[in-house]
C-alpha cells in the first residue's frame, strides 16, 4: 500500500519541509513497500507541483487546484484527503501549523488515531515521538489500517532533487460552508526561515526590550542566521510570536544556536536542544541554559554582542 | 450561548519528569499535578465571554481518574457554572477523548466548545481537531483572539509566519494558543464556593464509548543527554572555538 504526503507550500513555493517528510516516507517504504505520492492542494499551484515532481523518491504528484483549497483551511482539505485516503496506507505531512490543523481532522473522519511529531521510524508500524516537551521519547506501535502522522522535519534530512515524477490533476472539489478566510498578516523577513536555518540567533527576556533585538540582527546578518526568541521575549512584546522557539513555538535543529539572555526553561529547550552546537550568553552563571550549551559565556550581553558582531 | 470547556489534569509544567526504570512510562507517582496550561486559557476565555454577556453558561468537562475532579473544581472556582467528570482509570488517547466529548456536545448542545491546543504531557495537538471532525463543526485552532459579533465567530489564529483571520459558522470548536489571554488565579472565597457547584460523574460506558486505542505505548526512554560543554572567558575565545573546534563558522 502506498504513502501520501501532503505538501507544505505558500505563495506558490514548495516549502523545504516537504523534502523532509518525503525522507520519512522513504524510510517507512523501506519497511512497508509502496509508492510515495505527493498531494498539492491549493489555488494556482502549478509551480508548486513542478517543484514537488523534482523531489527524489516521489512516484506521482497529485494536484487539487481549486479556490476552495486556497488558504489550506482544515474543513475542505480534510474532506479532500478523506476522498483520497482509501488508496493509501499512510498519510503524512509536516508538523507545521497546517499539518497540525488538518491531519487530526482527517484521522478522526477515518476513525483512526494520529501520531504527532514522529521523529524516528523503527518499522512499518512502530515509530518514535517526543512527549513531555521532549523530555521523554515514546516508542509507539499503531495497528490502525490507515496510519496518519505528522513528521518532525528537523529529525529527517530532506531528499534531493533529481527526479521527474508524473503530475496528474485531481478534479475533486468539496464544499465548504463552515469556514471562511478573512485575511492574514505575515511577518516580513529577509532572513532565512526559522525552521530551516543553519544558524539561529535567539533572544530572551534578558534583551530588555524590542529595540535591543537590533543587537542580534547585526550578528544574524553576519552569520546568515534566522532570528528566534524565547516565549518570555514574545510575551513581553519584544518580537512577534512566530519568532518563538520552544514546545509551543517552532522546533529548530540548526548547526549553530546562539541563545542570548535566555535562562533555558524546559519549554524553550524542547524547541532547540537538538541543535548541533549551542552557545549561551547570559549574565547568570547558574542559568539552566549552560547545562546544554557547548560553549557558554557569562557576562553582560550589551557588552558582549557588539564585540561579537565586530569579531565575526 | 452555552460554552463547553474541556480541561485535562497533567503533570505541573515546572516539574522535571522522570522515566520509570522499566521504561514503561513516565513516573507520575507523588508528582505535582495541575490543569494543563492551555486548558487554563480555555477556561479563562469562556469566563470572559460570560462576563461580557456573550455566554450564559460555562460547563467544564474532564476525562480521567477520580483525581481529575480537582481540576474541575479549579475550573468552577475560576468561573465555570457546573462540571462533568467522565471517570476512567484507562489511558485515553485523543481519538477516544474526542468521541467522549462528542457525546457531551450531543447532550449539552453548546454553541462554542473551547479546548487547549495541546496537552503538555502527550504533546499531541489533536483532540480539538478530532472533535470538530466527529461533530462536523468548523474548527478554529491556535486561537489568539476571538470575537462573536453576531451569529458568526471571528477568530485570529497563530500560524507559521504570522496571523490568519477566519470566520466560522456557529456552533464551532476552538483551541487556544498561549496568547489568547492571561488566565486569572482562583480566589479563596471562589474556591470555597466552587465546592458547592454541581459536578456530575459519568463513565465512558454510560456514554457508549470504547476507550481502547489501536496505538500501544511500547517504551518510554530518556532522550540522549547532551555532553557537558565548557565556559569560555572572552568573545575572542568563543569565536576561536566556534571556528576551529566546532567548525560551525
Amino acid at each position: 500500500m502506498s504513502l501520501l504526503v501532503l505538501a507544505d507550500h505558500h505563495d506558490g513555493h514548495l516549502d523545504d519541509a516537504t523534502a523532509s517528510v518525503i525522507a520519512a516516507a522513504r524510510q517507512i517504504a523501506e519497511h512497508a513497500g509502496g509508492d510515495i505520492d505527493v498531494l498539492i492542494a491549493g489555488d494556482d499551484v502549478g509551480r508548486v507541483a513542478e517543484a514537488a515532481a523534482k523531489l527524489d523518491g516521489v512516484t506521482r504528484v497529485r494536484v487539487a487546484d481549486n479556490a476552495v483549497y486556497g488558504h489550506q483551511l482544515a474543513e475542505p482539505l480534510a474532506d479532500l484527503l478523506v476522498s483520497l485516503a482509501d488508496d493509501y496506507a499512510y498519510v503524512l505531512t509536516s508538523a507545521s501549523t497546517n499539518g497540525k490543523n488538518v491531519l487530526p481532522r482527517l484521522a478522526a473522519l477515518k476513525d483512526v488515531s494520529q501520531l504527532s511529531e514522529v521523529m524516528g521510524v523503527d518499522s512499518a508500524d512502530t515509530f518514535k515521538r517526543p512527549i513531555y516537551a521532549g523530555n521523554a521519547i515514546a516508542t509507539v506501535q499503531s495497528s490502525d489500517d490507515l496510519k496518519v502522522m505528522t513528521i518532525r522535519t528537523t529529525a529527517f534530512d530532506g531528499v534531493g532533487q533529481g527526479n521527474d515524477a508524473a503530475i496528474e490533476a485531481i478534479d475533486t472539489v468539496v464544499d465548504n460552508s463552515l469556514s471562511r478566510f478573512v485575511d492574514e498578516e505575515l511577518a516580513k523577513s529577509e532572513r532565512p526561515e526559522l525552521g530551516g536555518a543553519k544558524v539561529v540567533v535567539s533572544g530572551g527576556r534578558g534583551m530588555g526590550n524590542g529595540e535591543n533585538f537590533k543587537l542580534l540582527e547585526g550578528i544574524a546578518d553576519k552569520l546568515g542566521a534566522a532570528l528566534g526568541a524565547s516565549r518570555a521575549a514574545v510575551d513581553a512584546g519584544f518580537v512577534p510570536n512566530d519568532y518563538q522557539v520552544g514546545q509551543t513555538g517552532k522546533i529548530v535543529a540548526p548547526e549553530l544556536y546562539i541563545a542570548v539572555g535566555i535562562s533555558g526553561a524546559i519549554q524553550h529547550l524542547a524547541g532547540m536542544k537538538d541543535s548541533k552546537v549551542i552557545v549561551a550568553i547570559n549574565k547568570d552563571e547558574d542559568a539552566p541554559i549552560f547545562q546544554v550549551a557547548d560553549y557558554g559565556l557569562v557576562g553582560d550581553l550589551f557588552e558582549i554582542l557588539p564585540e561579537l558582531e565586530q569579531k565575526l | 450561548m452555552k460554552i463547553l470547556v474541556a480541561v485535562k489534569r497533567v503533570i505541573d509544567y515546572n516539574v522535571k519528569i522522570r522515566v520509570k526504570a522499566d521504561h514503561s512510562d513516565v513516573d507520575l507517582t507523588n508528582v505535582k499535578m495541575a490543569m494543563n496550561p492551555f486548558c487554563e486559557i480555555a477556561v479563562e476565555e469562556a469566563v470572559r465571554l460570560k462576563e461580557q454577556g456573550v455566554a450564559t453558561e460555562v460547563v467544564a468537562v474532564s476525562i480521567g481518574p477520580k483525581s481529575a475532579q480537582e481540576q474541575l473544581r479549579t475550573a468552577l472556582a475560576l468561573g465555570a457554572d457546573r462540571a462533568i467528570h467522565i471517570e476512567t482509570d484507562e489511558r485515553v488517547e485523543s481519538l477516544a477523548v474526542a468521541k467522549l466529548l462528542k457525546k457531551v456536545i450531543d447532550e449539552e448542545q453548546p454553541q462554542l466548545t473551547i479546548l487547549g491546543k495541546q496537552a503538555i504531557d502527550t504533546d499531541n495537538n489533536q483532540t480539538g481537531q478530532m472533535l470538530a471532525a466527529l461533530t462536523g463543526l468548523p474548527q478554529g485552532t491556535f486561537a489568539s483572539k476571538l470575537e462573536i459579533p453576531d451569529d458568526k465567530l471571528q477568530i485570529t489564529r497563530e500560524i507559521d509566519g504570522g496571523l490568519q483571520r477566519l470566520e466560522l459558522s456557529l456552533p464551532a470548536i476552538v483551541t487556544t494558543d498561549l496568547r489568547l489571554n492571561e488566565p486569572r488565579y482562583a480566589k479563596l472565597p471562589d474556591i470555597m464556593k466552587a465546592k458547592k457547584k454541581p459536578l456530575d460523574t459519568k463513565s465512558p460506558a454510560d456514554l457508549g464509548v470504547e476507550v481502547a486505542s489501536k496505538v500501544s505505548l511500547l517504551k518510554v526512554e530518556t532522550p540522549a543527554e547532551r555532553k557537558g560543554g565548557i565556559k569560555v572567558g572572552s568573545v575572542d575565545e568563543l569565536v576561536d572555538k566556534l571556528k576551529n573546534e566546532a567548525k560551525v563558522l
